[in-house]
Order: structure tokens, then C-alpha cells, then sequence
């Protein structure tokens, strides 16, 4: 645990302390990520933007628990989850993580409501619980009428929705997004966009990465990463 | 909402109670092996063959030396048994002018004597002499084997008693034209008809019926009793047909001299048997220039009926384990493509939040729930096989109750050891690369 102080860690759902990440392919050291320093507060709604290859995934990797940085701290909820262990980290991610995907990734064998609750299920709630809650979840992204359906029966907007319903299941302290509305036509697409609103005004924090300027524009705040370095940090 | 989320999660984990766990997962399994039939099918069929033969094969086995091992204790674990046997010698010897000699060869009324007396442990002996002879009842007729003994014969080869009484030493003593008839022969000759104080011939003799036995010996060649038997008093024999046994064949007369066909010797505990009947050997080879004699000790082929029971279980087991091997790998083979087929789903269960251990359970349920079908499968063909082959053969099939619970025991050991290296590799798998695979 970090000595700072206990009112300033409370506020900040997520804080990066000079993060670094290199790879190494073929002998040859890469630095994904070069020291990054930034922290977000809980209720903001955030856009990383950059361009391929910047370390925009990297970061988004990290952020979400996927992958841990070579050097560096990174406090979650007020717990520093840079040196955990994979069962800890995927504990984490359970619990405090909330992940929206470009394509979506639904079970595909599983039906809507079933994908709802598999997050749930992984925390051990109760079947008669998982069920109520889910339904709630279905109705808050207006998908109730597809309860039963396999993710394939499914437009892209309908499945963005049920994976905003399986990112809210454990009522994480952090929404991810990466890239929603990339495999969505424009319309759909501000329909997502107004359901991430319709969140954050519900007191959601928020992280979405992105590289269309239109999609970061939603967000309140940016970020914009360049060559694993932040290039600008805007409130 | 908030509360219960952040405080109760990592007791809600512990709490869990084992189905509602496992449940989800076998769900799951089962939904995955009804999706792909056919491919799940043809995974199981090594299951089934493998599990159906366990079970066919030890019922089949089962049953065969269940009937093996009954008819030799029915021969009396006690018991050794000396035969006169025809030395072939002598076969050889006489064959120029057969017709005129008279063979003589076979056990003899001392030697009776001699372990009587000389033999430690011996509780009872008991002679016998067997000639056949046409019995006549009215215009019936068979060819029945005429048993000279001594009433302890019925003692030392026991048989449960159906009607009238054994022979006893009062008829003995007075050679009394009384005869025990077996099951069969009073069947055969007397009918329907009251079968005590009837009167039938034995040879050119008259003799009573004053009981009847079951005959149990099951076809076994080396039984003192066989189906159609006619038990007269030794001395009645020995006054009626004498001790030469002459038959008329083509050319001539063939003849033989044997004074005693049989020699029953009852130890008095089973440990004494097998010390008995090598004393018993040594001492009769004394007297016996020719080996005209041979011992059969039921003990021993008993032993010998269950070592190669044994033998036929370990054979049994190679058999099972190496079709149960190639079941394994089959599911295995099937599991490892499931893994790279649904890696996806594994990536995005990881990136959500599941442990490594969720992964693996995942997929090994998944596993047992193809080799427990298949295991399931197997013993339905495992049972059904020994019911067909006692209906179209007739022969004793006895299905272990304990060979279905090993069969299941199998199923779900080749499940978790089958399905542990793919399911390892599932979990292994970086939910990065995972959730970017196509």
C-alpha cells in the first residue's frame, strides 16, 4: 500500500505512477509504454485517443488488468494492482472492471440472459439473484424482449447493449470501453454513445479509447497518447 | 446495490454450495457434447467400447467359471479321487491275440486297505466298481452305469436324497438286490410311476428301488457320479456279475479284470489333501509296476480353476485398460480441438474475471461429462451383451454389481485424466491473444 493520503486515494478510482511496459521480440527491447503518470476520478468519463501503435492498447491492456507494466505503479479502487498475481488480478477484474469490446465478445452458445449473468456467476451470486439482476441489467439497456436469444440472432447495436449489461452485471467501480462502436454503423453508434451519457450521468466512471475524434468528443475528458508517452491530459 | 457488491463478494465466493458451482459447468458440458453429435458420438464410441467389453467380459468370464468352480466343489474339496485307468502298454502288449487274454489292470481291494491304514489324516475311503449294464423296466430300456459301493459312498459324494433311502450296511451284509437310482435313469425308466418298491433289472439280476438321488455332478468328466447311475451294495455286485468284465465285439471276446474303477479317499481337513495325495501316490507306485491308476484331487484343479481365473481377469484388465487408453485419447484429441476452437470464449471468461481454476474446471467437466455419457452408454452395452449371448447360447453370463460401479469409476478417472492436459491448456491460454483469436 501507498502512504498517500487516504481522502486523495478514496477520490481516485484509478491512478497510474510512471508506468512502463517493454516487450521484447527478437532480442530487441521495445517500450510499449514510457513512463506514464495520470489519475482518474470516480464519476469522470474519460477518452484515450492515439493513433495504432502508440501504446494506446497497451495501456488499455493495463488498465484493465490484462497485462501488468514492467515498472510502475497502478492503484485500482485504492489497491495497487501493478505486482498481483493472475488469480488476484482476475479477481480484480471481476469485481471492479467492467469491459466493452469492439466486437462485442458474447458467449456465442450462451443466450442474452445467460451472458448477462456469467460475471455474476463467476462472484457466486445466487441463481435466483443472478436471474433478477440480469433482468434488471437486459431492461436498463432496453434488450428485455431478447432475453433468450443467442448473440448471433442479434444486430451489432443489440449486442453492444447486452455487453454494456454484462460490463454493469458486478457493478464495477470502472467501465472500460475499447473502441464500442467500431464495428457499428453511425447510428447505432450514437445510440451507444447515449447510453455511455445516460451511465455517466448515473455517477459511472468511465474509460473509453478510440481513435475517431467524434466518439472521443462524448467523453469529458481526454487523454491522447503518442509513442508510449501521454502527449496530452485534458480535464 | 453498492453495499452488497463491494462488502459480501468474497464471502458470497466461499458460500457456494457445490451443485449450484458445478451445475452451470454441466450444463454447459452437456449443451456442448448435444451440439456436436456426431462428433461427440464418435468420441464416446471408445468409451463405450471400452466400458461395455469391462462389463461384457467379466460377466461372460463370470459366469463361465462360476459354473467351472461350482461343479469341481461339488466333487468334494475333502476329496481325492483314484481311478483305474487302462495302461497303454498293456493295449499295445495284448494286441496279437487279444481275443483270448483277459486285461488286468486298476485299482485293487488292498490298495483300498493299505490307505486305510497306512495313510495319516484319512477320515474315510470308500471303494467303488462301475460295469454298465442295460436296466429293463417292463418294454423300457437304457444303458445305465452300475455303481458297486459301500453305503459311505453316499456320505463322501453327497446328494440330496428325493425319495426312499440310500443303501446302508444291512444291505450290504445280506447282499440284498437293492439299487439307489439317480434323478435321470428313474426318469427315463420308471416314468410317472411310484418309483420306491419297484422292481427293475440290472443285467440278467432283479433288483428293488429303494431310493432315488439328485445327480449333481453338471457334466463334469471327472465327477465320481454321473447321470444315469444305479447304486448296488459291493458285495451284491461282486456275487451277480463277478469282478471279469467281458464284452462281445466283432471276432471275438475282449475281456478285462478290474476289482476296483474307483477309490474315494475323504481327508479329514482340507489342508491335509494336497499331502495326502502325494503320500497316497508314492505308496500306490510301490505296488504298481504299471500305471494303471490316476489321481484327481478337486482341491487342486479348484486351485488351478482359479488361477487361470486370474490369469483370464489380468488379460481382461490389459484388454480393458488398453481400449479404454485409446477411448482417452480419443476425448482428449476431441478436447484439444475444443480448446482451440473456443478460444475465444476462454479470453473473454478470463478478461471478465474468471481464475485460471474456473477454466480448468470448466473443461474438465466438460470432458467427463463425453466420458461419462460414453462410460453411461457402455454400461447399457455392457449389460445388454451377457443377456444376449445366455438367450442365444445358453450359457451363464453373471454381471457383476460391482463391475457397473468400476465401469462408472473409469469413466470419470479417464475424463479427469484425459481432459486435464487440455483443459491446463486452456487456462495457460493469455486472454490477450485469446480475445484477439479468430
Amino acid at each position: 500500500m501507498d502512504s498517500g493520503n487516504k481522502k486523495h486515494e478514496e477520490a481516485e478510482v484509478v491512478r497510474l505512477k510512471n508506468v512502463e511496459r517493454y516487450y521484447t521480440v527478437g532480442g530487441e527491447t521495445v517500450k510499449a509504454l514510457d513512463g506514464v503518470s495520470f489519475s482518474i476520478k470516480r464519476g469522470q468519463y474519460w477518452a484515450i485517443m492515439g493513433p495504432s501503435g502508440s501504446g494506446k492498447s497497451t495501456l488499455l491492456n493495463i488498465l484493465g488488468c490484462l497485462d501488468r507494466p514492467t515498472s510502475g505503479e497502478y492503484w485500482l479502487n485504492g489497491t495497487n494492482v501493478a505486482h498481483m498475481d493472475d488469480d488476484r488480478l482476475s479477481d480484480h477484474r471481476l469485481k471492479n472492471l467492467g469491459f466493452i469490446f469492439q466486437s462485442f465478445h458474447l458467449v456465442p452458445q450462451l443466450t442474452v440472459l445467460e451472458n448477462i449473468e456469467m460475471p455474476m456467476f463467476y462472484l457466486g451470486i445466487p441463481q435466483a439473484e443472478r436471474t433478477r439482476r440480469a433482468k434488471e441489467l437486459a431492461e436498463k439497456v432496453e434488450m428485455s424482449h431478447r432475453l433468450s436469444h443467442l448473440p448471433m440472432e442479434l444486430s451489432g447495436g443489440q449486442r453492444q447493449r447486452v455487453a454494456v449489461a454484462r460490463a454493469l452485471a458486478n457493478n464495477p467501480a470502472v467501465l472500460l470501453a475499447d473502441e464500442p462502436t467500431g464495428n457499428l454503423d453511425s447510428k447505432t453508434s450514437v445510440q451507444i454513445m447515449e447510453l455511455f451519457k445516460e451511465l455517466h450521468e448515473q455517477g459511472k466512471t468511465i474509460i473509453l479509447v478510440t481513435h475517431e475524434v467524434d466518439i472521443a468528443d462524448f467523453a469529458k475528458s481526454r487523454i491522447v497518447v503518442k509513442d508510449g508517452k501521454i502527449l496530452e491530459c485534458r480535464e | 446495490m453498492e453495499k452488497f457488491l463491494n462488502a459480501e463478494n468474497d464471502n458470497r465466493m466461499k458460500k457456494m454450495s457445490f451443485f449450484s458451482f458445478y451445475y452451470p459447468f454441466i450444463k454447459l458440458g452437456v449443451t456442448d457434447v448435444w451440439r456436436h453429435k456426431t462428433r461427440s458420438f464418435l468420441t464416446m464410441l471408445g468409451m463405450v467400447f471400452g466400458v461395455g467389453s469391462v462389463i461384457a467380459m467379466l460377466a461372460v468370464g463370470e459366469g463361465a467359471s462360476h459354473q467351472a468352480l461350482e461343479s469341481i466343489r461339488r466333487l468334494g474339496s475333502q476329496n481325492i479321487i483314484l481311478s483305474s485307468v487302462k495302461p497303454t502298454s498293456d493295449n499295445e502288449a495284448s494286441g496279437v491275440s487279444k481275443s483270448a487274454q483277459l486285461a488286468m489292470y486298476g485299482l485293487l481291494n488292498d490298495d483300498n486297505l493299505r490307505i486305510r491304514e497306512t495313510i495319516a489324516g484319512v477320515e474315510d475311503v470308500v471303494p467303488a466298481r462301475m460295469v454298465r449294464r442295460n436296466a429293463r423296466f417292463n418294454e423300457r430300456r437304457i444303458e445305465l452305469r452300475v455303481v458297486e459301493t459301500v453305503p459311505t459312498w453316499f456320505d463322501v459324494v453327497p446328494r440330496p436324497v428325493l425319495a426312499g433311502r440310500v443303501l446302508t450296511q444291512k444291505d450290504l451284509d445280506a447282499n440284498a438286490n437293492v439299487c439307489v437310482l439317480t434323478e435321470f435313469g428313474v426318469r427315463k425308466l420308471l416314468a410317472a410311476r411310484r418309483m420306491i418298491g419297484q422292481c427293475v433289472r440290472l443285467g440278467q439280476e432283479v433288483f428293488e428301488v429303494v431310493g432315488v438321488v439328485k445327480n449333481e455332478s453338471g457334466g463334469n468328466v471327472r465327477a465320481p457320479d454321473s447321470e444315469a447311475d444305479a447304486y448296488i451294495p459291493m458285495s451284491t455286485g461282486a456275487k451277480v456279475f463277478g469282478v471279469a468284465n467281458i464284452r462281445y465285439v466283432s471276432g471275438g471276446m475282449e475281456g478285462e479284470r478290474v476289482e476296483l474303477s474307483q477309490i474315494i479317499v475323504k481327508m479329514n481337513s482340507i489342508s491335509v489333501v494336497e499331502a495326502g495325495a502325494k503320500a497316497i501316490e508314492a505308496m500306490l507306485k510301490r505296488f504298481h509296476k504299471k500305471p494303471d491308476f490316476k489321481i484327481d484331487v478337486p482341491l487342486s484343479l479348484l486351485r488351478e480353476a482359479e488361477k487361470t481365473k486370474r490369469t483370464y481377469n489380468i488379460v481382461l484388465g490389459a484388454i480393458a485398460g488398453i481400449s479404454l487408453l485409446v477411448g482417452g485419447i480419443g476425448i482428449m484429441n476431441i478436447m484439444l480441438a475444443s480448446v482451440t476452437e473456443r478460444t475465444r470464449e476462454i479470453g473473454i471468461r478470463r478478461a471478465i474475471g474468471a481464475r485460471k481454476s474456473r477454466i480448468v474446471i470448466q473443461f474438465l467437466i466438460n470432458t467427463c461429462v463425453l466420458s461419462i455419457t460414453g462410460g453411461l452408454v457402455g454400461l447399457i452395452v455392457g449389460v445388454v451383451i451377457p443377456i444376449i449371448i445366455t438367450v442365444a447360447t445358453k450359457m451363464p453370463t453373471v454381471i457383476q454389481p460391482w463391475s457397473m460401479g468400476l465401469a462408472f469409476g473409469i469413466s470419470v478417472a479417464t475424463g479427469i485424466v484425459f481432459g486435464l492436459y487440455p483443459a491446463l491448456r486452456a487456462a495457460s491460454l493469455d486472454p490477450i491473444e485469446a480475445l484477439r483469436h479468430e
